[in-house]
């Protein structure tokens, strides 16, 4: 019988992460509810014109892909740190970024992709033709998983602190200031016939720088919290 | 003779304490001379600008806070991430003590920003890039203040404090430069060092005095709360029960 | 010189509300930031002698 390699580990955390997710459905389809609502509260506050909608829609369904992907972020560590397996994890042998870059996986699977998918049917209620669709599930798609790794690093530093989601999100929503610039801007572009490969490029390469520096500050972030 | 001193001994809170408590005056006294100076080339020397007239002057103020909000946030960062590099603990207190000033450093920005714009633009508020990548660095002095402020582990909090500023400073420029992508209305970087200045030469030396000044009012008021800083959070040491009956 | 009387520095061609806002806000930002230090300072003293 083989030893168990390396990567086990990251694969049975993240799947430990996504069987518990999946368990606990209502989590997953509160964000998306969320995301729904919000994305439809705008044309009930500005009026239902056609033109302006059009306009509006990047970056309504932008920010509401964000806050409920916020949202979903003090779920990514907290059970674990309750229950004292964080505890565990950072003193196991692989590495701790690797373990929260595999918990941040599974929370991305879990709680961001679902937002990607039903993300074209609001664009069909801010009347985005086909060209903005496909723009938008691919802005959002290298998006949210940037959400997600910088939005970790602002759940760990908060593991157990008094003012919990809205300390969250006032750490973590400067920082996702550029995703948001770029992702609408992708669709917006696309909108006037500019293309948007410049801005899905930019998001692309935060994306890359994310997934290079976010697990690194999440595990240092972790161990201040457990030691 | 050379004597040589041994400058480890004032990152000790207790010898620190004292250092700073001599040498606050001395900045203030500074930041007034700066001012002074500063304030009669602003009003006296420097000529009225063709196009903006007298309001422009309020550049003087602007352009300076902008410069030390920046660079507030930039040393905060630093001292930070010394505190959680090498663990030290006066580094970590330095970069709390800066932190509210450089929040107030960025609001003067804001505020004389949008009182320059409003004669400009005729907006009280402009989305344009320099402007809003200060309202989102004032987000960042918040997140920086407010967690800190929420935990009540003065270590934890310290080094807690040091990730989000050193993620903060990386992702100043990433910001800055997304913002400026965003949008181009205000007006073009006057001040370069490599291109010739579009403004006047006394224009510069009024904007750089008064840089000055806010910088020994900084190191200033820094050095004051890092003493409120030290005493709060030293409170049981002993050499902080023999300060009190040499203060009286 | 600049400015050819009194009144006409204050007016400051019309724009005086905004220059001195600014300078006025900045300036009264500074003294609280000192007025609030000073105060946390006698408060800490305080706290300290009462703790003796």
């Amino acid at each position: 019988m083989t030893s168990p390699g390396p990567l086990d580990a990251l694969r049975a955390v993240a799947g430990r992460d996504l069987l518990s997710a999946l368990r606990r459905r209502a989590d997953l389809l509160t964000t998306l509810i969320f995301f729904i609502i919000v994305a439809s509260l705008f044309p009930l506050g500005v009026g239902t014109e056609t033109a302006l909608l059009r306009a509006m829609g990047p970056g309504v369904i932008w920010v509401a892909a964000l806050l409920a992907s916020m949202l979903a972020l003090t779920r990514v560590f907290a059970g674990d740190y309750a229950d004292g397996t964080l505890e565990q994890l950072a003193l196991a042998p692989q590495p701790l970024a690797a373990l929260a870059m595999s918990k941040v996986t599974a929370h991305w699977l879990a709680s961001g992709l679902p937002l990607v998918i039903v993300a074209p049917v609001l664009g069909l209620q801010y009347d985005l033709d086909a060209e903005g669709l496909l723009i938008l599930l691919a802005s959002l798609l290298l998006g949210t998983p940037t959400l997600s790794l910088i939005g970790a690093i602002g759940a760990s530093l908060t593991l157990g602190v008094r003012g919990g989601g809205a300390l969250l999100s006032l750490i973590v929503l400067p920082l996702y200031v550029p995703v948001l610039i770029f992702g609408a801007g992708a669709v917006e572009a696309g909108a006037a016939g500019l293309g948007a490969t410049p801005h899905l490029s930019l998001l692309g390469a935060l994306l890359l720088v994310a997934l290079v520096f976010a697990p690194w500050a999440t595990a240092v972030a972790l161990r201040i919290a457990v030691e | 003779m050379i004597t040589h001193t041994n400058w480890f001994k004032y990152s000790s809170p207790a010898t620190f304490y004292q250092l700073a408590g001599k040498l606050t005056p001395w900045f203030f006294a500074a930041a007034i001379l700066f001012t002074i100076a500063g304030i009669y080339v602003s009003f006296f020397v420097a000529p009225t600008d063709a196009q903006q007239g007298e309001a422009y002057r309020i550049i003087f103020i602007h352009v300076p806070a902008a410069w030390m909000s920046m660079f507030i946030y930039i040393v905060m960062a630093c001292w930070s991430g010394i505190g959680l590099a090498f663990n030290t603990r006066l580094s970590s207190m330095v970069a709390s003590a800066l932190a509210p000033t450089g929040a107030l450093m960025t609001f003067i920005a804001l505020w004389t920003g949008s009182l320059w714009g409003k004669p400009m633009w005729g907006t009280w508020w402009v989305w344009d890039a320099r402007l809003t990548s200060e309202l989102i660095l004032l987000f960042l002095y918040f997140g920086f203040m407010s967690l800190q402020a929420a935990i009540d582990d003065p270590r934890r909090a310290d080094k807690a404090g040091a990730v989000i500023a050193l993620v903060g400073v990386i992702n100043v420029p990433i910001i800055y430069f997304s913002v400026k992508w965003w949008n181009t209305l205000h007006q073009g970087a006057s001040v370069s060092l490599t291109r010739s200045p579009s403004m006047a030469a006394t224009m510069l030396i009024g904007m750089l005095l008064m840089a000055l000044a806010f910088w020994m009012y900084s190191i200033g008021a820094m050095l004051m709360r890092v003493r409120c800083i030290i005493l709060e959070r030293e409170r049981n040491a002993a050499w902080v029960k023999s300060v009190q009956g040499d203060e009286r | 010189m600049n400015w050819e009387s009194v009144s006409a520095f204050i007016a400051m061609g019309g724009y005086g509300g905004f220059v001195w806002g600014s300078y006025g806000i900045t300036a009264a930002c500074f003294a609280i930031e000192i007025w609030l230090l000073l105060a946390r300072q006698r408060r800490v003293r305080r706290q300290l002698l009462g703790q003796q």
